[in-house]
């Protein structure tokens, strides 16, 4: 294992029912290090996180988390070691109030942020404690379901498509907290469609194509690169 | 005033505590199965053997083991729940991912073998079970008797529905079985032991009709075949709420075992189908039931 390795995942197939969707995904993530998974949509990224925490039919290869093996735990078994996992839907609970909602994840590690220190990056959130999920907007929805992996003490974050059918104002807003998680030392894999919102966050980029890895850009190579970007996303 | 509608005031109260207290048996039922078919996405027919279970435990407890009312109405649901536990981790568990059908038909032939075997050793005609001293007896209310135990039934089981609703609805275990019903893998992804959570809501379903059971001892005959006489009616209750929502069973349960001790009073002879017609008119006009939401 390398030196502040958080994540590394090796050769991972993984299938949904007969559809074999992962082809041998190879990548690592250092400890404070964001990356970000780039790829057309059906690539495999959304995949791939759910792989991470056994959310897929079968899986074979290697996922290692802090130097342990998990591809043959549960979910929550996975959740319980520090990932936290904000989906592409949002999964807001619709029969949760927003404040249920926030504190429905249960503690996985120490470090999390306060109900205070949430609701004053989120102060939206804080207003709409007592309404249903299903009567938040979009923008509230999505800065609730990324405050509630906050709180948990969570490390590892997988975040799905965070921007995805956002307002440009709440879109930016997304993008300062992503600032301040980075400078609070998480790990971050974000899987993204837009490249500007991806670009100046992740410290790596992996493009991904036909379930496997293809190509690895570092930030400051991202000119250099751009032939590949080019090629496989189109930007 | 001695009279309500030409009925003797004394007869018309009689039949409304009995629907009442019918209606407390429909809503701790059709409780459980809402909570049940909730989590585990079955439907299940077992319900009522295991009401029948509990009345049979309670009357065993006391045949041979001397084990009262009380210690039973706290003992029984124990054994009821743990019985659950063990079917659902044996059986039940290979099935949530299949259809309805599946779980059903399991739990369907759980009844008949639970009725099977109980009607083998014991026959199917009832077992008497005696009133516990201190409830034995009735108040005089004036314009009527009021049985001590009927009145007992109405408060134990609106107390337990109470207390099912405000756990769910209410407490940070609540928002748990809440969140695994609406979307249980996402659930677990949160770190939140799902399975666990199902095991013990079929095992909380299964105890609540085992509390059922226990209270039902002394009204009625312990036999056999007591659970199938009511799970019928109560399908149609959880039809009529809504599968699937807590409060709409509570009270749907109650207002039917009204509605069903009043035409008894006014019109004996539609009784036993009075709560199939208005199940028949609510699927009319609301296919979701009354409490239940469209999906």
């Amino acid at each position: 294992m390398e030196v502040g390795e958080y994540l590394r995942v090796s050769n991972l197939h993984a299938f949904y029912g007969e559809s074999h969707v992962l082809h041998g995904m190879d990548f690592t993530v250092r400890r404070g290090e964001c990356i970000s998974l780039l790829g057309r949509n059906g690539a495999g990224r959304t995949t791939t996180l759910r792989a991470i925490l056994g959310l897929t039919g079968r899986r074979t290869g290697s996922i290692m988390l802090n130097g342990r093996e998990v591809i043959n735990l549960s979910p929550h078994r996975i959740a319980q070691l520090g990932v936290g996992y904000c989906p592409e839907e949002r999964g807001i609970y619709a029969s949760l109030s927003c404040e249920e909602n926030l504190l429905l994840p249960p503690q996985v590690g120490s470090g999390g942020l306060s109900l205070e220190a949430i609701y004053d990056m989120f102060p939206n959130l804080k207003e709409r404690r007592r309404s249903q999920g299903s009567r938040l907007s979009g923008g509230e929805q999505q800065m609730l379901a990324m405050a509630r992996i906050l709180r948990t003490g969570a490390r590892l974050l997988l975040l799905d498509e965070i921007s995805e059918g956002l307002a440009p104002v709440i879109v930016q807003k997304l993008g300062e907290v992503m600032r301040k998680l980075k400078e609070h030392d998480y790990t971050i894999i974000l899987v993204e469609q837009n490249f500007r919102f991806a670009a100046p966050l992740a410290d790596r980029m992996y493009i991904v194509e036909h379930g496997q890895a293809v190509a690895e850009i570092a930030q400051h190579e991202i000119r250099e690169k751009q032939h590949l970007l080019q090629k496989y996303l189109g930007v | 005033m001695s009279e309500i509608f030409g009925i003797p005031i004394q007869a018309f109260m009689g039949q409304l505590m009995l629907g009442l207290v019918n209606g407390s048996f429909y809503a701790m039922l059709s409780l459980g199965l809402a909570v049940i078919f909730g989590m585990l996405n079955i439907i299940n027919f077992s319900h009522g053997a295991l009401y029948m279970m509990g009345a049979f435990l309670a009357w065993m407890g006391l045949e041979y083991l001397g084990i009262g009312y009380w210690p039973a109405l706290l003992l029984v649901p124990l054994v009821v729940g743990l019985f659950g536990i063990v079917v659902e981790r044996s059986m039940l568990q290979w099935l949530y991912k299949l259809d309805h059908l599946y779980g059903l038909l399991l739990t369907f032939g759980l009844a008949l073998m639970l009725e099977g075997l109980f009607t083998n050793i014991y026959g199917v005609s009832g077992q008497p079970y005696t009133i516990p001293e201190e409830l034995s007896g009735a108040f005089n209310l004036g314009f009527m008797f009021l049985p001590k135990y009927r009145a007992w039934v109405i408060v134990a089981s609106l107390g337990v529905c109470f207390a099912t609703w405000f756990m769910i609805e209410k407490t940070r275990l609540g928002a748990n079985l809440r969140a695994a019903t609406e979307n249980p893998q996402l659930t677990q992804a949160f770190g939140i032991n799902v399975p666990l959570l199902v095991m013990l809501t079929y095992g909380f379903g299964a105890a609540l009709a085992g509390f059922a059971g226990v209270l039902a001892a002394p009204v009625i005959q312990v036999s056999p075949l007591m659970g199938s006489h009511l799970i019928i009616t109560v399908f149609a209750v959880v039809v009529i709420g809504g599968m699937g929502s807590i409060l709409g069973s509570i009270i749907t349960g109650l207002g039917l075992g009204v509605i069903e001790g009043l035409t008894r009073v006014f019109y004996p002879e539609a009784s036993a189908t009075v709560v199939f017609i208005i199940m028949a008119i609510v699927l009319m006009l609301r296919p979701a039931g009354l409490f239940g939401k469209e999906k």
